[in-house]
């Protein structure tokens, strides 16, 4: 079935047909309208799920790891600040071994306050043990959350899992989606941990350094092993839907001579820029970093690239940039823009890569050098 | 007379101090519970007491979960639960801290939307599990490691607090009183909706009185008036036995005071404000049992 659907609603419809047992969830700008969507689909009946109306996000999540814990299939939503209040919570989820999924509609930080994309509230969860993967159009959206379900309940990744999605410029950009009909694509969620009263024991009682650490390396192996289980689960969407997805998207990579690095919507706009560079004998290919965590293995030693950043960690850079730097040996011209949702046209991105000083750092639309 | 079940639930090799009332207090909330129960523990002694990985001291699953979150946690396992269609006591056995301070809006929160279950508060007045440091539930004048010349404000009334949620059901007991809470904990578990019950656990290190006096220190508490049982069903609120007497003629407070080693740099003053607050309360609950009230 075709629909005209914002983000926010391509999310929505997607967790509708994962048939979550329990969301709890607290509505924060702009992630609300999915929240008030799945209030509905539940009023409306045509959704059996028990919605908790929280206090606030830290709760969304300690009630989200308290039903997974039982075997409920569980969702929830958030953005920015609700991401960040979330954070213990976060940790707890992903060391508890729980496959929450989440929609993390990304905002910017106060103060002050602002209500616009950015993507610091997501990577600011880097290290939790959650996997991340931004998406780019509505379609993607909804694709990614159906896949998301199924990834994370995965017995090889047992992980708690972040579907991102811009704040405004995707959660409430209105474009076509194609709903599908799942099937079993989605298989019936079983938690191998779950608790039993026929067999009671303590989870996450005092532990010690050895076994402690021995749970530790067990997330990062499932964390590894989810790159297979991503793959698989992409290529049988594929499959059976049509639609292709990997860890990054290519846009005209192969003969490029620089390559526009960006995550979400500003990966799509810089496929523009690319067209526009070509028009003009530039070269000019785009790659999308798709999945944050696990963070893809990039081949791009030796290449020219920009990376535009969307999110920035003080006193050290960009974050995809850096990261690319440290995972593929190269030297990228390093764009901040986009902060607290700067308009970023692909006019911009193109003078980007005209403009381009590999291995230098610039804050686009700042007057003085940072 | 009530049966007590002989079956454990708690067995012999918790990591407890001696003398410690908060676990003997679990002993008989578990025997009123039975085994089709999950105990929610945010971080407090019972995180310790429990026992360390691989093994446990608890016969029923115990999900240990953060410090501000205990009541949270439990609103997603009864949600599940009633998903399921499945009977499950889920019980938050929480100290002071995960109740009155730091877990006090999830607290909040889930009575709001009146969750099925049973929230129980064992309140030994201090962050016992950090050492003893004072808490919002600490008594006025008693010495912490935080308030080394005794507290200078006074014990926050989580029962007036809990109240304005117009829950169901909630008590208050006292370890030294184990037939008491057992009973308490069976009515709670046998109303829909969401239950507290304060139980008032004294603590050897923490108070400071040698560890064969725990029951002692929980009788005086009681007699004193400085803990008064009561149970509010629906709304009405009924003095507990053991309390009655105490209502009409109550210890001298001093006997509750100087048995404790806590209490030891308490001025005349706050002795005589913390004997005023117990007048107060009791003047409160015969003027709701004497109804109509002013
Ligand atoms: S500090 Fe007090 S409450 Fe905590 S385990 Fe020891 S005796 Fe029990």
């Amino acid at each position: 079935m075709h629909l005209i659907a914002t983000g926010n609603k391509g999310v929505a419809e997607a967790v509708l047909q994962a048939q979550p047992d329990v969301v709890a969830a607290y509505p924060i700008t702009p992630q609300t309208e999915i929240v008030e969507q799945i209030a509905a689909f539940i009023s409306e009946k045509r959704l059996d799920c028990q919605y908790i109306p929280v206090e606030s996000e830290h709760s969304a999540m300690a009630a989200c790891i308290g039903a997974s814990a039982t075997g409920a299939r569980t969702f929830t939503a958030t953005s920015s600040h609700g991401l960040l209040y979330m954070h213990e919570m976060l940790h707890w989820a992903a060391g508890a071994r729980v496959p929450v999924v989440m929609a993390n509609v990304n905002r910017a930080l106060g103060p002050g306050w602002n209500v616009w994309a950015e993507h610091t509230d997501a990577f600011s969860q880097r290290d939790t043990g959650w996997l991340q993967v931004f998406a780019s159009t509505v379609q993607e959206v909804y694709d990614t959350m159906l896949m998301a379900f199924r990834i994370a309940e995965d017995e090889k990744v047992l992980l708690p899992m972040m579907v991102n999605l811009d704040g405004f410029s995707l959660s409430h950009t209105m474009q076509p989606m194609e709903k599908i009909e799942t099937g079993t694509f989605i298989p019936p969620f079983s938690l191998p941990h779950a608790i039993d009263t026929l067999h009671p024991v303590a989870y996450g009682p005092l532990t010690g350094p050895d076994e402690y650490f021995r749970f530790r390396a067990d997330m990062e192996r499932s964390m590894r092993s989810s790159r297979l289980v991503i793959r698989d689960t992409e290529a049988e969407f594929a499959r059976l839907f049509g639609r292709t997805y990997r860890e990054t998207e290519e846009y005209q990579v192969e003969d490029a001579d620089v390559l526009l690095v960006a995550m979400g919507t500003f990966g799509k706009e810089a496929e523009v820029a690319v067209d526009k560079l070509r028009k003009e004998g530039i070269k000019a290919g785009s790659l999308r970093v798709r999945w944050f965590r696990p963070f893809p293995r990039l081949d791009l030693a030796g290449r020219d690239i920009v990376v535009i950043d969307r999110g920035y960690s003080f006193g050290f850079g960009g974050v995809l940039s850096m990261s690319i730097r440290a995972t593929s040996r190269a030297e990228p011209y390093s764009v901040i823009a986009g902060l607290g949702g700067q308009e970023v046209t692909y006019h911009d991105m193109a003078d980007f890569v005209r403009d381009r000083k590999p291995g230098k750092e610039y804050w686009f639309g700042v007057k003085d050098d940072v | 007379m009530t049966e007590i079940p002989k079956e454990e639930f708690i067995l012999k090799c918790t990591s407890a101090c001696a003398g410690c009332s908060s676990s003997l207090s679990l002993r008989y909330v578990l025997k009123a519970a039975g085994p089709e129960t999950v105990l929610v523990i945010p971080a407090c002694c019972t995180s310790v007491i429990q026992g360390v990985y691989p093994r446990t001291a608890l016969r029923v699953p115990v999900y240990n979960i953060a410090f501000a979150a205990a009541a949270a946690c439990a609103s997603g396992m009864s949600a599940s639960y009633q998903k399921k269609g499945m009977k499950m006591n889920v019980i938050v056995y929480a100290g002071d801290g995960g109740t009155v301070d730091i877990g006090l809006q999830a607290l909040s929160g889930a009575f709001e939307r009146e969750t099925h279950f049973l929230h129980i508060c064992y309140d030994n007045e201090a962050y016992g599990n950090t050492g003893m440091q004072r808490s919002g539930s600490t008594p006025l004048g008693a010495i912490t490691s935080t308030t080394p010349s005794g507290k200078i404000h006074p014990k926050k009334d989580i029962d007036q607090i809990v109240e304005a949620h117009r829950p169901p059901y909630m008590a208050t007991a006292c370890s030294a009183y184990p037939l008491d809470l057992f009973q308490k904990v069976k009515t709670a578990l046998s109303i829909e909706g969401s239950k507290f019950i304060h139980l008032l656990s004294p603590c050897p290190p923490g108070w400071r009185y040698p560890t064969e006096k725990s029951i002692e220190v929980g009788k005086l508490a009681v007699k004193t008036g400085a803990w008064i049982l009561w149970e509010r069903e629906h709304g009405s609120l009924r003095i507990s036995g053991p309390s009655r007497a105490a209502m009409k003629t109550p210890l001298p407070l001093e006997e509750y005071l100087k048995i404790q080693g806590r209490f030891q740099a308490i001025t005349l003053e706050q002795v005589q404000e913390l004997q005023h607050s117990i007048t107060r309360t009791m003047e409160r609950i015969r003027c709701e049992l004497e109804k109509p009230c002013t």
